[in-house]
C-alpha cells in the first residue's frame, strides 16, 4: 500500500531524512516515534507529497508520489491527514469543514456531502457541534472534526501527525479512542505520536526514527519487549517513565 | 514623435540639481520636525491626561483624514494672513509638511512606545523616577531603536510627498523638472527622467532600510 | 489678523455648485480607481504568494515600481507621457478624441498605484495564515486554485478589512492629485473659490469637513462590513498607517 524506498531529503544544507526505507501494508497500523527533530513529521508529509524528496521513491496505492508526473491532488483525495494543530478552516462550521473537499474534489452533491458529514461527525461523537465554528469548540472536539474531515474522502489510508500533542491532557483520550476504533475497523494508518499506550494497544509495527534515520522498524511486541538499538532503548525509558 | 532627446536633461542638470537639493532639504527638515512633534504628540496621547490627550488625538485624526495638497493650500493661505505680510512658498510649505508628517510619525512612535515591555516601566517607577524621566531614559531609547526602520520608511514616503510643493510652485525637483519640460517642450524626456531619479533614490533607500532590519522585505 | 468672515459665500452661486461639482468628481475618481485597485491589487497580491517563481517576481517588480515613484510623477506620466509613447494612432486618439482625458488618466494612475498597496495588504493577509491551513486543504486533494478560493482568500480578506479600509480612504485623499492635471475635484474647487473670493478659511474648511465626513463614512462602512462577515473567534489585523 505504502512503500518508502531510500528516501533522503535536505532543507538547504541540512539533511532531514537520510536513506529511509519502510512499508505499510493494507490494514496495518504503523506508529512512528522518536525525539523532536528526528524527521518523523517530515517523513509523514512526504507520503502525500506535501514535502518533496530529493532522493528515493515513495509509492502509495500504486501511484509513485515522487514521480515527476504524479497527480498529487488525485492521490491526496484518497488519503486522509490529521494535523497536530487541527487546521480546521476557521471561517466554516464543523459541518462545512467536512463537506468542502467532498463537494469540490469528489464532486458530491451538497445533500450527499452533508449526509456523509453528519454520519461521520456522529461517529466521532461531535454531531451536536456540527453547526459551530472551530473557535467555539474545544481542542479535542476540533481534532475529532478533523478526523471526520479526513474520513469524509473515503480514504485508503489515514496519516496522523502528532494528533494529540497540542491537546490538553484531559482531551487526549477522546481522540485516541476514535483512533483506536478506526484501527480496529481495519483502516490503514500511519501515526506519528508519543502516545505509547496507543501504540501498544493497536499498532502492528513501530518505527523509531532519530536524526533523520529509521533506526528501528519492528513489530510492536518486539519493539517494546526488546528494542535492539541503544537509542530506542534510551528513548523508551524516558517516555515510558512519563506515562 | 521626435527622437528621445537626452541633451535637454544634460543641459539643465544644474537647475535640476538645485531643485533636488531643495527636495532633500525639505525632506530632512520635515523628518526632523515631524519626529520631534510626533514624539510630543505620542507622549501626550499616552500620558493619561484626558483633555490634552483628546486634543492630540483629534489633531492626529483630523490631519490623517486630509489630503496633503489641502494642508499645503491651507498653510499657503494661512501663514501670510497670520504673519500679516506676504511670505514665500517655502515657509508655508515647510510648516505644512512638518505638521502633516508629525501626525503620521506620532502614530508610528505611539505604537513603538506601547511595544516597550511594561515591566521596564514598573521597574523605573519602583526606583522613584517620574514620568518624563522614565520616558527619556528607559522608554524612548528602546522604542526608537525598534522603530528605526519604520521611521526611515516614513522618511522615504516623506521624500515622495515633498513633490507636492509643486502645487504652490516651490522650486523643488518636481517643479524644476516641470519648468524645464514646459520651456523646452520636452515632457516625455523630463518626466521620465524625474521618475527614474525618484525611483533610484527611493529604491536604494528602501534597500538600505531592509538591510538595517536585517533580512527579508515585508 | 485682518480677515473678513463670510460663511455665506459657500452657499452662493456659483460657489456652492463648484463645491458640489468638486465632491462629485472626487467620488467619481476615487470609486472608479478603487475598482481597478481592488481587482488588480488582489491579483498581484495573490501572485506574490503562489509557488511559481516567475509570478512572484512579476508581482514584486510591480509593487517596487509603483511605490518608489511619487504619485505626482506617475500622474504626469499617465497624462503627458503615455499618449506620446504609444503607437501613433492610439496617441492621436488619446490627445484629441478621447473624452475627458484628465478623468481617465487620473483614474488609471490612481487605480494602478493603489493596486500596489492593496497587493501588499493581500499578500500580508495571506502570509499571516498558518502554513498548516494550506497543507490541510492540499491534504484533502484540493488544487492550489481551490485552496486559494475556498480557504485562503475568504479568511485573508476578512483579516485585512481594516487596512483595506485605510487604502480606500487613502484613495479619496489621493484623488486630490488629479488637480495637477486639471481635474476640478474638491480641493481644486476650494482653491478656486479662494482665488475668486479670498474667503480661504471658509472654502478650505468646507473641503476639510467633507474629507473628514468621508473618513467617518468609510470607517462606518468598514464596521458594518466587518460585522456582516464576522466569523466567531477570528481576529483581524490593525488598520495600517498612511
Amino acid at each position: 500500500m505504502i512503500r518508502i524506498d531510500n528516501v533522503s531529503k535536505w532543507f538547504g544544507p541540512m539533511q532531514v531524512l537520510a536513506d529511509c526505507s519502510t512499508s505499510v501494508d493494507r490494514g496495518e497500523v504503523v506508529v512512528v516515534c522518536g525525539p523532536s527533530g528526528s524527521g518523523k513529521s517530515t517523513l509523514l508529509k512526504c507520503i502525500n507529497g506535501l514535502e518533496r524528496v530529493q532522493k528515493g521513491t515513495i509509492v502509495v496505492n500504486g501511484v509513485e508520489v515522487t514521480g515527476r508526473r504524479a497527480d498529487l491532488t488525485r492521490l491526496r483525495a484518497r488519503l486522509g491527514m490529521v494535523f497536530q494543530h487541527f487546521e480546521l478552516y476557521p471561517h466554516m462550521t464543523a459541518l462545512d469543514n467536512v463537506c468542502l473537499a467532498q463537494q469540490k474534489v469528489l464532486k458530491r452533491s451538497r445533500e450527499e456531502a452533508v449526509a456523509k458529514a453528519m454520519a461521520l461527525l456522529k461517529r466521532v461523537g461531535v454531531e451536536e457541534q456540527a453547526h459551530k465554528y472551530p473557535s467555539q469548540l474545544s481542542g479535542g472536539q476540533q481534532q475529532r472534526v478533523a478526523i471526520a474531515r479526513g474520513l469524509a474522502m473515503d480514504p485508503v489510508a489515514m496519516l496522523f501527525d502528532e494528533p494529540t500533542s497540542a491537546l490538553d491532557p484531559e482531551m487526549i483520550n477522546e481522540v485516541l479512542e476514535v483512533m483506536v476504533e478506526l484501527a480496529q475497523e481495519g483502516m490503514t494508518m500511519v501515526v506519528v505520536t508519543h502516545e505509547m499506550g496507543f501504540a501498544r494497544k493497536v499498532a502492528d509495527r513501530v518505527v523509531f526514527m532519530d536524526e533523520g534515520r529509521i533506526v528501528e522498524d519492528a513489530p510492536t511486541e518486539a519493539f517494546f519487549g526488546a528494542p535492539r538499538s541503544e537509542r530506542a532503548r534510551l528513548f523508551l525509558s524516558k517516555i515510558l517513565n512519563h506515562v | 514623435m521626435s527622437a528621445f532627446d537626452l541633451s535637454v536633461i544634460t543641459e539643465n542638470l544644474p537647475f535640476l540639481w538645485e531643485g533636488l537639493q531643495l527636495s532633500l532639504l525639505l525632506t530632512a527638515l520635515a523628518v526632523l520636525g515631524g519626529i520631534v512633534l510626533g514624539t510630543v504628540l505620542a507622549l501626550v496621547r499616552l500620558s493619561g491626561f484626558a483633555p490634552l490627550a483628546l486634543l492630540a488625538a483629534s489633531y492626529v485624526n483630523l490631519i490623517r483624514s486630509m489630503p496633503l495638497i489641502l494642508v499645503i493650500f491651507w498653510f499657503y493661505f494661512l501663514v501670510p494672513l497670520v504673519i500679516g505680510r506676504p511670505v514665500g512658498g517655502l515657509y508655508s510649505a515647510l510648516i505644512a509638511l512638518v505638521l502633516f508628517e508629525a501626525a503620521y510619525y506620532s502614530e508610528i512612535i505611539r505604537a513603538g512606545i506601547q511595544a516597550v515591555p511594561r515591566g521596564n516601566i514598573w521597574a523605573g517607577k519602583a526606583t522613584g523616577l517620574n514620568y518624563w524621566q522614565i520616558q527619556r531614559h528607559i522608554v524612548l531609547p528602546q522604542a526608537f531603536r525598534h522603530m528605526l526602520p519604520v521611521l526611515l520608511t516614513q522618511a522615504i514616503i516623506l521624500f515622495q510627498d515633498t513633490s507636492l510643493v509643486f502645487v504652490v510652485s516651490l522650486r523643488d525637483f518636481m517643479t524644476a523638472t516641470s519648468i524645464v519640460a514646459q520651456k523646452e517642450g520636452r515632457l516625455v524626456e523630463m518626466y521620465t527622467f524625474a521618475a527614474i531619479v525618484y525611483f533610484v533614490i527611493c529604491f536604494a533607500a528602501s534597500i538600505l532600510v531592509r538591510r538595517l532590519k536585517g533580512g527579508t522585505p515585508q | 489678523m485682518d480677515y473678513n468672515w463670510n460663511w455665506a459665500v459657500l452657499f452662493q452661486e456659483p460657489y456652492a455648485e463648484w463645491l458640489l461639482s468638486g465632491v462629485y468628481w472626487t467620488f467619481a475618481v476615487a470609486l472608479a480607481a478603487w475598482v481597478i485597485a481592488f481587482t488588480v491589487g488582489s491579483l498581484i497580491g495573490v501572485a506574490r504568494t503562489v509557488p511559481n517563481r516567475f509570478a512572484r517576481a512579476v508581482g514584486g517588480a510591480y509593487v517596487e515600481l509603483f511605490r518608489n515613484v511619487p504619485l505626482l510623477v506617475q500622474m504626469f506620466l499617465w497624462y503627458f507621457v503615455l499618449p506620446e509613447v504609444v503607437p501613433e494612432a492610439l496617441g492621436h486618439w488619446m490627445k484629441r478624441d478621447m473624452p475627458n482625458p484628465q478623468y481617465i488618466s487620473a483614474v488609471l494612475c490612481l487605480g494602478f498605484y493603489t493596486a500596489s498597496r492593496v497587493a501588499e495588504q493581500v499578500r500580508a493577509g495571506i502570509q499571516s495564515l498558518p502554513a498548516g491551513l494550506t497543507q490541510a486543504g492540499q491534504a484533502s486533494g484540493l488544487s492550489t486554485v481551490q485552496v486559494y478560493r475556498y480557504i485562503l482568500l475568504p479568511i485573508a480578506y476578512r483579516v485585512i478589512i481594516p487596512p483595506l479600509t485605510s487604502e480606500f480612504l487613502t484613495i479619496f485623499k489621493n484623488s486630490s492629485l488629479a488637480l495637477t492635471i486639471g481635474l476640478l475635484e474638491l480641493t481644486a474647487r476650494a482653491q478656486q473659490i479662494t482665488d475668486y473670493t479670498f474667503q480661504g478659511f471658509e472654502a478650505f474648511t468646507a473641503a476639510t469637513v467633507i474629507y473628514v465626513a468621508i473618513a467617518l463614512l468609510a470607517t462606518l462602512v468598514m464596521h458594518l462590513v466587518e460585522g456582516r462577515l464576522r466569523v466567531p473567534g477570528m481576529a483581524t489585523r490593525e488598520a495600517s498607517g498612511s
